[in-house]
């Protein structure tokens, strides 16, 4: 029974601590204003950093540093102001030139390069501590499965016209695709062929007096995958256009099986933010159909002739435009807005892909002198109650919003006019650029806070976690005199150690965070307040000193373990069944365990040991 | 053999303590079925808008302008400070959709010359309103069992019934104080729910260990006497850390902040019902189910010093 440790317990409590410490210490440097430079494409290089330097020197804006980092350009500055003017002179300079440069305001950390190359970093903060939005959005999933079986539908229709197959009608529909025929015999065949041909497809047989027909549908498998590349496709187009939005570190995540996460940071119209990212709007190209006189009368008996489809204008007149398109918005891969130099009015130019330059270019030129129209469609959501549960209703609005005559041979570039405001041209631009979303998508939640909100939260969560903390530690060096003393060392290191945890793991650090924190410092007490008053009443069984202290530790030891492993598996059931806050809480709370633990019984015992062991003790200061 | 600082007889109070906890328990579950939890838009989908003005503002005019563009039924409050203004839109089937609070927000700086600032916009679709309430109600739950399994394998089930009595008994009791009080109940406040029962199973956790201990220990005491003991041992520690945790959660309540008010103050009923629940509900439960020394016995091979008399 002697209260000594061996020295290499002793070697590795000063290595944890001295890890606990290098790695907390990021925290403690603030953040600079800065500008991160990127590119869509291409890695940015030294060529970039000295032009963009050149930019801000001419200019004459003063900035701390600019480094290449990785595959962005950071630079940092002393002001927001500088920050902010030197974002729109970047902006303008690097705009002029390439399009897919991303010029983003950032928050850098401004830790010493000593700490960052042994990758020590400051905490991850989460949204509601740095400002920003924070958005659920869920995948349509039926509207995304009719429009491939749209597309498929198309397919299956030049296929039976190859293999000579006769048909009376193909037709998409609640989420299967129709084929109608005139004989069985016919239905058979075509079944076999087409069995054999699409191994994607369920086929189901049906018939009535006269028609014969097959219903085909995606089998499991290919619905799954339907369903997985259309929300991965749709993840792709959410990172194009945050892009586009300038954001530094956005998360853009896949949530379950139709939903994703997109957090930006920092985003201060989040407004627009929101139109950006749910917004449906596409383009398509096609050619009119007929005369004024029959548009007329297609409005009025709401028939169109076969082949072509009623749309209506901007100012609310009637047209009727061919039901195949020229050219759809996914072909289009470089657009940028404008002022028409003619007319004054809002443009965009538009670049097309290879294919749809091809097809572009040999309709239009079959077919100069006549009328062409650009379409505008973008999917909204409504809810309304049907049988007393609410629903989700999806209409699309389709607007053609310019005819034209093609005067020319079309090919790669044009541009385009008709738009309401520039504003209109610009966002239409960004999204016609960033490609369309497979499936459209709906915000189901939405979390902002402003940045002023932001550092309040930081500023009041800091200020609660000093107060609470030093008013634990007054209390305990009161309480239990030297041992309390102790004890104050294990908690402080506690905290040295769970801020180290954080920042190692970069787990985002959450308003609940932050009173998880607090609550462990209440709760990490405990441990030492098991001992301490082992301790006393093994005293007062009349135990030496040496031996109070031995059986104390040991028979707190077991005491403490049952009490925070079942704390833990509480923590561990939040993590998994809970969702943000909760989660934020849980890990702190999880983190708070382990490290109170370790510093409350190994930390202090190491320090008492330290104090009174291999010695002749009369009294302990407890 | 035993020593104590203090001999209280905790005991002789359990049968009021028990009347008082089922009152308490009855008050609260009557208010929770009339009065409800005062749920905010985590549970029940819609959406907050909280803005900050220049200047104290007036909430008259800003209602008629709500009223104007038909938002008729929006709460609109004074958060924090006068030049804060909070506006909650109850659950609407026609307009829920996170565009609203776009809306809400243009219309107010239409309404105002100077630049307002937006501190925060909480929206929740009706659809993950329903998950966060189940989910939680899932953590809860699946936490509960957790626990006794973990409890009833580590100790005895009639502790392990015990110390899940005392943490129903804290839920209860917390969630029909904020009932009573009608104060808000977010997804923070569940949160602060679950670390209570964290909190006060590590209480109850520890009185049992002590009684446990105790059985093993002393073979002439009946169990009362036995469980009487472990309280006072325990008391010490038990009251320490309760006064420890219950300071840093009042300065959590007084510094910080609105945003974690009702947090804090979940919490801190929850440490003060806790500490009680660990004395006398769990223990008493127990008790009542017949806890007895031959039930704790460690099997004969595990020579445990401290089983030995």
């Amino acid at each position: 029974m002697v209260n000594r440790y061996a020295p290499w317990r002793y070697i590795l409590l000063i290595l944890i601590i001295t890890i606990g410490v290098i790695y907390a210490t990021p925290n403690l440097y603030g953040e600079d204003p800065a500008l991160q430079i990127t590119h869509r494409v291409n890695l940015v290089d030294q060529g970039e950093l000295n032009n963009i330097k050149s930019i801000l020197e001419s200019e004459g804006i003063d900035y701390q540093s600019i480094e290449l980092e990785g595959n962005n350009v950071l630079v940092r500055f002393a002001s927001e102001d500088a920050q902010l003017k030197a974002a729109t002179l970047v902006r303008e300079a690097l705009y002029s030139s390439d399009r897919r440069y991303v010029v983003a305001l950032n928050l850098a950390p401004a830790t010493p390069e000593w700490l960052t190359s042994l990758n020590a970093l400051p905490m991850y903060l989460g949204l509601d501590l740095r400002g920003g939005v924070h958005f659920l959005m869920e995948v349509d999933m039926e509207s995304a499965i009719e429009k491939s079986l749209n597309r498929a539908a198309g397919e299956l229709r030049s296929f039976m016209r190859e293999e000579k197959i006769r048909y009376k009608a193909v037709q998409s529909s609640n989420q299967k695709i129709g084929i109608r025929f005139t004989s069985a015999e016919t239905r058979d065949a075509a079944r076999l062929l087409l069995e054999d041909e699409y191994r994607d497809y369920e086929f189901v047989e049906s018939n009535d007096d006269r028609s014969w027909f097959i219903d085909i549908s995606y089998n499991a498998t290919a619905l799954e995958e339907e369903r997985r590349s259309a929300i991965e496709q749709n993840i792709s187009t959410l990172k194009n256009r945050v892009n586009e939005l300038g954001v530094a570190e956005p998360v853009i995540q896949r949530q379950g099986d139709e939903r994703v996460v997109v957090q930006l940071p920092g985003v201060q119209d989040t407004v627009r933010a929101k139109e950006i990212l749910g917004a449906t709007a596409t383009l398509e190209f096609r050619l009119v159909h007929g005369s004024f006189a029959e548009w007329s009368a297609a409005q009025a008996s709401g028939k169109a002739p076969i082949g072509s489809r009623l749309y209506m204008q901007s100012d609310g007149s009637p047209v009727l435009l061919k039901r195949s398109v020229i050219v759809t918005g996914d072909q289009i891969v470089g657009a940028a807005s404008g002022i028409d130099t003619q007319s004054g009015s809002p443009d965009v130019s538009i670049t097309m892909n290879a294919k749809g330059a091809d097809r572009m270019a040999k309709i239009t030129r079959d077919n100069i002198g006549k009328p062409m129209a650009v379409v505008f469609i973008e999917d909204k959501f409504e809810f309304v109650e049907v049988d007393g549960e609410r629903q989700r209703v999806r209409t699309t609005e389709t607007e053609v919003i310019n005819v034209a005559t093609i005067r020319d041979q079309l090919s790669k570039r044009f541009h385009i006019t008709g738009l309401d405001s520039t504003r209109e041209a610009r966002d239409l631009a960004l999204l016609l650029r960033a490609g369309a979303l497979r499936a459209p998508m709906v915000i189901v939640e939405e979390r902002t806070v402003g940045p002023s909100l932001g550092q309040e939260n930081i500023d009041r969560g800091f200020l609660s976690v000093v107060v609470g903390f030093v008013l634990v530690l007054l209390f305990m060096a009161v309480y239990y005199k030297l041992f309390g003393l102790v004890a104050n060392i294990a908690l402080t290191l506690n905290l040295v150690l769970m801020v180290a945890i954080l920042s190692i793991f970069q787990a985002t650090l959450t308003l609940p965070g932050i009173a998880g924190i607090v609550l462990t410092v209440g709760m990490a007490v405990d441990a030492n307040v098991l001992i301490f008053e082992r301790i006393r009443e093994e005293i007062r069984l009349g135990n030496t000193p040496q031996a109070a202290i031995y059986a104390g530790y040991g028979k707190a030891f077991g005491t403490i373990a049952d009490a925070n492993i079942t704390t833990f598996i509480a923590a561990i059931v939040l993590f998994g069944f809970g969702t943000g806050p909760i989660q934020g809480f849980a890990v702190t709370l999880m983190i708070g365990i382990v490290s109170s633990m370790f510093t409350a019984i190994f930390g202090t015992r190491a320090v008492i040991n330290l104090i009174y062991g291999r010695k002749q003790v009369t009294r302990l200061a407890i | 053999m035993v020593s104590t600082k203090n001999n209280i007889d905790f005991m002789r109070l359990r049968k009021p303590a028990m009347i008082f906890s089922g009152m308490l328990m009855l008050m609260s579950l009557i208010s929770l079925f009339t009065l409800k939890l005062n749920v905010g838009i985590d549970f029940t989908g819609g959406s907050i808008i909280e803005v900050g003005y220049q200047q104290a503002v007036e909430l008259e005019p800003i209602r008629n302008a709500l009223e104007n563009q038909g938002f008729g039924d929006a709460i609109v409050q004074h958060f924090g400070s006068a030049s804060e203004v909070l506006i909650r839109l109850v659950p609407d089937v026609d307009k829920d959709k996170a565009e609203l609070s776009s809306e809400i927000i243009g219309l107010l700086q239409a309404a105002n010359d100077a630049e307002i600032d937006v501190r925060r916009v909480d929206f929740v679709g009706p659809q993950v309103g329903e998950e966060l309430t189940e989910d939680g109600g899932l953590a809860v739950l699946y936490a509960l069992i957790a626990i006794l399994i973990y409890v009833a394998f580590r100790f005895e089930y009639r502790f392990s019934l015990g110390s899940v009595a005392a943490l129903v008994h804290d839920v209860v009791i917390t969630l029909g104080i904020f009932s009573v009080l009608q104060l808000d109940f977010d997804l923070s406040v569940l949160a602060a729910i679950l670390a209570v029962i964290g909190y006060s199973l590590n209480d109850t956790i520890v009185v049992f260990d002590r009684v446990r201990e105790n059985f093993r220990k002393i073979r002439k005491k009946t169990s009362l006497e036995v469980v009487n003991i472990s309280i006072n041992q325990t008391i010490s520690r038990t009251l320490m850390t309760s006064f420890t945790t219950l300071l840093v959660v009042l300065s959590l309540f007084f510094l910080g902040g609105e945003a974690i008010h009702a947090f804090a103050m979940a919490l801190i009923i929850g440490v003060l019902v806790g500490t009680y629940s660990s004395i006398y509900v769990a223990t008493t439960t127990a008790l009542v189910l017949g806890i007895s020394r031959s039930d704790l016995l460690l099997p004969e091979k595990e020579g445990d010093e401290m089983a030995r008399p």
